[in-house]
């Protein structure tokens, strides 16, 4: 789960971190005034969606008077940047973040992660602040410093020194370096996230450190016992029919074919897409229903899958384990029952009460396509699609 | 020959009385399993399914000599029972569940380091030895006692694989799940992983099937080849690339 830079940065000065001052804005005149508020004679209003890159698609700018402010607040709100990461129809502006603007002397780059070769909360720091990390990482990998962190003791101000000392910090800047890792690690452990990243994190007038730049990304599966961060999701910079899918519990992501999948299990469902590919046709979708589907899961699972207008049959393919072919059955005959289908259903049942799942279908009355195993599915579903058309 | 569990493996499950526990643990009976008896914090000195319930973890495997524990607690109080597990002695330890937090897994992970046990999973349908020990959620009548291992990612990839094995005649010695979530690849030894189980399986050369979803299998594969484990295989290796481009 991301939330914004505004939000990051607030969450950060909580701990300790020196950000810039500044607010957000939702309008032009709200704008003005946080810019007023903040004084001075430079600001810089930036744009906040949670993709990168906003640098180069227009969605940073210094502004060197309240009018340029203004000017630059109302180019952005209500416009859809583009940046590297957003695909080309961009994400829709809501609201600016205006900051005091600050004279950068130089440009580090600070990270956590949890990374999976040490299975350890790792810092990653370079001097090569401001640029991508991953291509830092790729060209450069000496510049890129890893500490990897022992959950027993914590991030260590041992550590920290050294990591501060090998990105070329001198003098008192390595203390002040210290506190600010770690207050990032506290904010990091306190908070379950997946990441935090500095970037940059600049030295500026004065040789005082501040992070101008700050992304958190949080664990999905952790969010149950962090309830103020959940209230910081933005649903508006997700996909709707993936926040719904979610909501069930499913696991969706829309394609371009026709062919309606729903399968339990990612590999399987992957497996499945490729089998119909395999017999020249197209997944219109991803999804997967996961463990102990419920027939009401099932239900929504027919829901979302018949909302992209494209699905002419749908293939449900489910392999139970934890799941109960019976409770699959269940919930296919009740969806025919509540929701007006009228592309064909090929099905494949295997697993767990195979036995009793099957009769349930037969039983119903419905129209149902068997299938005895994954190359039969899909096979049925090409010889539908070609009779039908 | 099977790893890690085998027919004299004596199992207890964790959450041992919730609804899919029960279904499991029965399923694993049947399947010829030696359950010595199971867990719920509250429920010690019940009988349930027939078999004793304790308090503790410690107590199970004092009173019953336990050495692999299924864990079918949900995902918030999962790796409080993994580290009771582990305290407690037990060797083979199985985490079905699905979405623990990363953070309990690198907590769980450097609490493991210095004890001498396997953690299987997070988010796996668990290990079976065909007709001799099975400890997690897949359906069982699929699989067959044979020469083959198979290592897999996704659960029920692993079951299209396996039922389309036995159809051929071909049975398993040991079908591991490695587990599919963030948490579960934290294992470090990820794709390893999978060579550490194959390597324990010290029979002369059969074959083995790595069925893994799209990930680390290349590397995996790889690496059991340079450890001339036999043939390996890998099933389903570039799945379901090409759909996202």
């Amino acid at each position: 789960m991301n939330i914004h830079e505004y939000q990051t940065k607030e969450l950060l000065r909580g701990y300790g971190v020196p950000v810039p001052d500044g607010r957000v804005a939702h309008n032009v005149d709200n704008a003005a005034t946080v810019a007023e508020d903040l004084g001075g004679d430079c600001w810089v209003v930036k744009a906040q969606i949670h993709a990168g890159g906003r640098g180069k698609g227009g969605g940073v700018k210094v502004a060197s008077s309240i009018d340029e402010v203004k000017q630059f607040t109302d180019q952005m709100i209500g416009s859809h940047l583009v940046t590297p990461q957003t695909g080309p129809e961009g994400r829709l502006v809501q609201r600016v973040l205006v900051e005091q603007a600050s004279s950068i002397q130089k440009e580090f780059y600070l990270g956590l992660v949890i990374d999976r070769a040490t299975q350890r909360i790792t810092v990653i720091a370079s001097a090569s602040g401001g640029m991508n990390i991953e291509e830092v990482a790729k060209t450069h990998p000496e510049r890129v410093i890893r500490e990897a962190v022992d959950p027993a003791v914590g991030l260590m101000p041992f550590q920290c020194r050294k990591i501060a000392a090998q990105i070329g910090l001198t003098g008192k800047q390595i203390n002040e370096a210290t506190k600010l890792m770690r207050s990032l690690y506290r904010c990091f452990r306190d908070k379950d996230a997946l990441l935090a990243e500095i970037n940059p994190l600049a030295e500026v007038d004065g040789g005082k450190l501040m992070a101008l730049d700050a992304k958190m990304s949080f664990d999905g599966n952790a969010m149950f016992r962090r309830p103020g961060i959940t209230e910081l999701r933005d649903f508006d910079e997700e996909d709707p029919k993936e926040v719904e899918a979610t909501a069930h519990g499913l696991n969706y992501i829309a394609l371009d074919g026709n062919v309606g999948c729903i399968v339990n299990g990612a590999g399987l469902a992957m497996a499945t897409m490729d089998a119909i590919s395999f017999h020249n046709g197209k997944p219109a979708n991803f999804l997967d229903v996961g463990g102990g589907a419920s027939p009401e899961k099932v239900g929504n699972a027919f829901r979302i899958v018949l909302q992209d207008p494209n699905v002419k049959i749908i293939l449900v393919n489910i392999f139970a384990g934890i799941n109960r072919c019976d409770w699959i059955a269940e919930g296919l005959v009740q969806a025919m029952r509540d929701q007006h289908i009228e592309v064909p259903i090929v099905v494949r049942l295997a697993g767990t009460n195979v036995e009793k799942g099957a009769p349930i279908l037969a039983a119903s009355g419905f129209p149902f396509i068997m299938a005895d195993n994954l190359d039969d599915a899909a096979t049925r579903v090409m010889a539908t699609l070609e009779g039908s058309s | 020959m099977s790893v890690f569990v085998h027919k004299h493996s004596r199992v207890i499950i964790q959450g041992f009385t919730g609804q899919h526990a029960t279904f499991h643990a029965e399923e694993a009976i049947q399947h010829g399993t030696t359950v010595v008896g199971g867990v719920t914090p509250g429920k010690g000195g019940m009988t349930h399914l027939g078999l004793p319930v304790f308090d503790t973890v410690h107590q199970a495997v004092q009173e019953t000599g336990a050495d692999v524990s299924g864990i079918f607690v949900p995902p918030p109080f999962a790796a409080d029972a993994i580290m009771e597990a582990l305290e407690a002695g037990v060797g083979v330890v199985v985490v079905i569940a699905d979405g623990i937090p990363v953070q309990d897994m690198v907590q769980v992970k450097r609490y493991a380091a210095d004890r001498n046990a396997v953690i299987i999973g997070p988010n796996t349908p668990g290990i079976i030895t065909p007709e001799a020990c099975k400890v997690g959620i897949m359906p069982s009548h699929i699989y067959t006692p044979g020469r083959i291992g198979v290592v897999s990612r996704s659960g029920t990839l692993n079951y299209e694989a396996v039922q389309q094995m036995s159809a051929l005649g071909m049975g398993q010695s040991t079908s591991v799940g490695i587990g599919g979530d963030r948490a579960a690849r934290l294992r470090g030894r990820s794709g390893d992983g999978c060579g550490d189980y194959d390597r324990r399986d010290r029979r002369p050369p059969g074959s083995r099937c790595g069925a893994l979803g799209a990930g680390k299998h290349e590397q995996a594969h790889r690496r059991l080849r340079g450890r001339r484990v036999g043939a390996t295989r890998t099933a389903h290796g570039t799945c379901g690339r090409d759909h996202f481009r």
